[in-house]
């Protein structure tokens, strides 16, 4: 899933200045899993901001609602009713996908993200999460004993762990695994680690955002 | 390492006439200053066959590697240009390939790059199009087919005949390093330059194992050198640098001298270790790496009886 997590809220603060009435909208996708944008978070940045207008002796009102879906023109669409109540500044809480579409749809508003996408990845633990995938479209991990090292290893290197591996940790930080060191344990515990001495062939980056914008067409559910 | 010569590099030749040979490390300025490459040029002619020539180590915006390369050409020295993939994508690394070639460049050294974080501008994006290894396989491409990544064709005379190099550190997982090399042999390198040893007990398993699989056999091995000039340093190198162990028979030596004396300390040991390499099967040359203590390196050639070097 897309990991997302809440800009500073002095950023939030900046995009709603001025605004006596916003509506605060969440999602029930990812961000709701990743405990960054669903209705509790909407419902916890909604009282932050209330209580920060009250304190600088102003008023505020800030409605809340969370969607099924912000990445989905269905769900989108069915939100205009909310919308004609006329508000200063509507934040989304989804992913960046989410401010793109409410604002496609709803171009006279004024749509802020209100959170920040970091990274496609998975839960560690209760409220620990980590990159695992960069979308480069040509999935290789069957090669490397089920670990990614494109969007694991800083360089994304495919031939093998730089000279700043250390102790199992990447020079980039102390805190992160280097991915070519677990690659490599865990190729060397299965016995494959053979595998590891044939050069690999150049990545063709086409697949990857190097090509460009991506789009997918399934011709058999366009109809 | 059979056949006839890939290059006109100096430092190939002095390879394959079975000299010990010698290469040292000159890293390029922070500024536009020809003078500042011409100065560390001069320290080191005569007492080197080849000189690497760093792109923008650590992550810093220096001189370019193919720039300060062509200064130490008309300089009379043989530069090895080291090329990392952090800073340009295929279309970059094959340009600078062919124009470096033809400047008259004739050695190359592909690296991964010190991450950019580590260096003067963190806030930059990094590329990695390529790995070192997959830079080594489009280099000799190049150099072997006569032909680009794209499949384009070079014409005989247009070929860029460069004799490659990859480096070799030491850093975990050990036991992976010496497969690594191979890897780097089989995509194409001619001779490989190691980190730098302090640690001879793990050096030679390195090279026993090297030597076991044949590699010696198909590339020349140079081991990496760098002087302790100090206690201080003697530590850091052993705390913080990935690869990178001091035998605490080492630091105790240092220790021993007082701080003014260990810089000769310091070079005593270099010494004594490149005597031990010589006699190290495998092993085909030194690599000196004195940051920013160039001017020692002749000094350090001449007491360890590596003179004469090849002239132009």
């Amino acid at each position: 899933m897309i990991i997302a997590s809440r800009k500073p809220i002095d950023e939030i603060k900046g995009f709603i200045a001025g605004s006596g009435r916003i509506l605060i909208v969440g999602c029930r996708g990812c961000v709701t899993v990743c405990n960054s944008g669903g209705a509790k978070e909407v419902e916890i940045l909604a009282s932050l901001l209330r209580l920060d207008a009250m304190k600088g002796g102003a008023k505020l009102t800030a409605d809340e609602c969370t969607l099924e879906r912000q990445c989905d023109p269905e769900y989108v669409d069915g939100f205009a009713p909310r919308l004609a109540e006329g508000y200063g500044a509507v934040l989304s809480m989804a992913c960046p996908i989410g401010p793109q579409y409410l604002a496609e749809r709803f171009p006279s508003e004024k749509v802020y993200p209100a959170l920040n996408a970091c990274f496609m990845g998975g839960a560690l633990a209760h409220g620990v999460w980590a990159e695992r995938c960069q979308a480069c479209g040509d999935c290789v991990v069957h090669l490397f004993a089920g670990l990614c090292p494109v969007s694991r290893c800083a360089k994304s290197l495919l031939n093998g762990p730089c000279g700043g591996s250390a102790e199992g940790k990447c020079e980039v930080s102390g805190e992160t695994d280097c991915v070519w060191h677990l690659i490599v344990e865990r190729m060397e515990a299965a016995g494959t680690i053979g595998e590891l001495a044939t050069p690999r062939p150049l990545k063709d980056w086409r697949t990857s955002r190097d090509g460009g914008p991506r789009k997918i067409v399934r011709e058999e559910l366009v109809r | 390492m059979t056949g006839g010569l890939k290059s006109e590099s100096r430092l190939e030749r002095a390879l394959a006439s079975g000299r010990f040979a010698v290469t040292g490390e000159l890293g390029p300025p922070r500024n536009a200053r020809a003078a500042d490459v011409e100065a560390k040029c001069r320290a080191l002619k005569g007492s080197v066959d080849a000189v690497n020539v760093t792109d923008n180590q650590t992550a810093v915006v220096r001189m370019s590697s193919l720039a300060a390369s062509v200064i130490a050409l008309r300089e009379g020295l043989d530069p090895v240009m080291q090329m990392v993939c952090r800073d340009r994508n295929r279309i970059a690394a094959q340009s600078d390939l062919l124009g470096a070639a033809a400047l008259g460049v004739n050695n190359i050294i592909a690296l991964s790059g010190d991450h950019q974080r580590f260096g003067d501008h963190p806030q930059s994006k990094n590329v990695y199009d390529l790995d070192s290894v997959s830079l080594i396989m489009a280099i000799r491409a190049m150099r072997d087919q006569g032909r680009l990544l794209s499949g384009q064709e070079l014409p005989e005379d247009g070929r860029p005949r460069l004799f490659i190099a990859a480096f070799n550190p030491f850093a975990d997982p050990e036991g992976y390093r010496v497969v690594r090399a191979a890897k780097k042999v089989e995509a194409g390198a001619d001779f490989l330059q190691s980190q730098c040893v302090y640690d001879m007990p793990r050096f030679r398993r390195f090279m026993e194992r090297a030597v076991d699989m044949g590699l010696a056999e198909k590339a020349y091995f140079m081991a990496g050198i760098t002087p302790l000039k100090s206690l201080g340093m003697a530590k850091y190198m052993n705390n913080n640098v990935p690869g990178i162990t001091v035998p605490d028979s080492l630091i105790a030596r240092l220790k021993g001298v007082p701080k003014d004396r260990q810089p000769e300390e310091g070079v005593a040991i270099a010494c004594e270790q490149i005597e031990e390499m010589k006699s190290l099967a495998g092993v085909s040359g030194v690599h000196l790496m004195f940051v920013e203590w160039e001017h020692m390196i002749p000094v350090v050639v001449e007491k360890a009886g590596l003179l004469p070097r090849s002239e132009a």
